[in-house]
């Protein structure tokens, strides 16, 4: 297995859709990334990547069948860096709104929450969004704070959720669209979609969490 | 804030981007769908959408191959539509690649299709494309639109706004307008149409046909009484022929107040 030399990132395949684009702007980005659906290879990682799409409770099963959730915890916990996208964010709070009772992998303490209707509110958040930084994030160190990113997600994490640091978006709600806590880094929107700003953001996760870690 | 979307579209057809592209000075590559979603992608293009116009099946695979190719290189979402039918279609361009796809004739014949590829896939893929025409005066059922299928050929009957508000009751997660009066006209987009539907709709509306000066973009967004109150533009040949660039048209956008998403670079403070 890879260990300090190569720092391979695993981007995580449970059979949630198409992972091309999240490998290739990893690749661009200038991570070396291995695409897996082996749970065994977590131990030992430089860094996992958490991708995910579509309904809270699907997407829980499918990792739970794939065996991933006690390997991941045991790495997570032991420190190795994980980068969550999109639902892959919302995974690793304690559960979501929209599967009561589904377990979250829960490494931060929290309830993803629904956008609520309101006048001129479109649900889903369908495009380009302002991020505000909060902390020190790894993943934002030295940006530009006037960037947009590339979101899609009906859910979101509220900002009463345990985070310190990342950044904050305003759709209806302020809600956490980074987060950095520790080890644990996530976006809820897309970086492998943002244009030169989701580039910036994996290619700070590169240098600021893999390769110092 | 939620920036409005300034939305190139590309015809394809067997596998080539048509419809006489002069893009910028390069002709040699004018066709080809990656060289030009690139070259979109480098003017911070909000989203693209390539649509196949291809009449045969041998073309419909060249398009799957469009989807993948242009996927793998560019960093921004991809649309992909025409031809669509069934959800085999929809899948194959969601695995090659494709992160919506848009849908018109077949959901007007099969409307159960919305209802299906939303329940696979998601609601957020599923854009449902609309060609819509003003009713001639005197129509029985009065003042309005109505719906048409095969290529802008054949009036469906159906009121442009009861089909936008089964589309959205169905699970489509976004609609693009496309008013055939306006299209191609480079006259402005329909405002009354376009402010119409984004208003009886909770998704999101993308305006399409008709874009010709700067002056159209801010109308047909502005969210005011008289402006299209829509979500997003989609433009073609102002686009394709150069006379207006995505940077050009945003930088007009910000300076009329309408929130777009402003060109950025990173500052290069990493290494």
């Amino acid at each position: 297995m890879t260990a300090e030399g190569s720092k391979e990132v695993l981007l995580l395949d449970y059979g949630a859709g198409n992972l091309r684009s999240a490998e290739k702007a990893l690749l661009r980005a200038g991570l070396s990334v291995r695409v897996t659906n082996q749970p065994a290879e977590l131990e030992g990682a430089a860094g996992i990547v958490v991708p995910g799409q579509g309904h809270f409770r699907q997407v829980m099963e499918a990792f739970d069948a794939s065996g991933f959730r006690e390997p991941l915890l045991r790495t997570v916990r032991a420190g190795t860096p994980l980068l969550g996208i999109c639902v892959g964010m919302q995974m690793l709070f304690s559960g979501s709104e929209e599967a009561p009772g589904v377990a979250g992998l829960g490494l931060i303490e929290g309830t993803v929450k629904r956008f609520e209707n309101q006048p001129g509110l479109k649900v889903p958040q369908m495009g380009w969004n302002t991020l505000e930084a909060v902390g020190d994030s790894p993943l934002l160190r030295g940006l530009d704070n006037s960037g947009y990113a590339y979101f899609v997600h009906s859910y979101y994490v509220p900002l009463s959720a345990r985070v310190t640091a990342g950044a904050i978006t305003e759709y209806g709600v302020p809600f956490w669209s980074v987060i950095s806590q520790g080890n644990i880094h996530a976006t809820q929107f897309h970086p492998e979609k943002s244009g030169e700003l989701g580039l910036a953001l994996l290619s700070r996760f590169r240098r600021n969490v893999i390769e110092t870690a | 804030m939620l920036a409005k979307r300034i939305i190139p579209c590309l015809d394809v057809q067997n596998g080539r981007v048509v419809k006489n592209v002069r893009f910028f000075e390069d002709h040699r590559d004018a066709g080809d769908p990656l060289v030009l979603a690139q070259r979109y992608e480098a003017q911070q293009a909000d989203e693209l959408v390539f649509y196949d116009i291809t009449a045969s099946h041998e073309g419909r695979k060249l398009m799957l191959d469009v989807a993948a190719r242009v996927a793998e290189q560019v960093m921004m979402p991809l649309t992909v539509g025409g031809g669509v039918s069934d959800l085999a279609d929809f899948r194959a361009l969601l695995l090659a690649g494709a992160d919506k796809i848009s849908v018109n004739s077949s959901a007007v014949r099969t409307p159960q299709l919305i209802r299906a590829a939303s329940d696979h896939h998601g609601s957020q893929c599923v854009m449902l494309s609309i060609d819509a025409k003003r009713r001639p005066g005197g129509h029985p059922s009065g003042e309005g639109w109505n719906v048409y299928v095969g290529g802008g050929r054949v009036d469906t009957g159906l009121d442009l706004l009861r089909w936008a508000e089964e589309g959205q009751h169905l699970g489509a997660g976004e609609i693009c307008l496309n008013i055939m009066d306006a299209d191609g006209t480079r006259a402005g987009f329909d405002l009354a149409a376009t402010r119409a539907v984004a208003q009886a709709l909770d998704i999101p509306v993308i305006a399409s046909g008709g874009a010709g000066k700067l002056e159209d973009f801010a109308e047909v967004l502005s969210g005011s009484a008289t402006g299209g109150q829509a979500d997003a533009a989609l433009a073609a040949s102002v686009f394709h022929f150069g006379d207006l660039s995505v940077p050009q048209v945003k930088a007009y956008l910000h300076a009329q107040g309408v929130a777009v998403r402003p060109e950025w670079h990173d500052n290069g403070v990493l290494e």
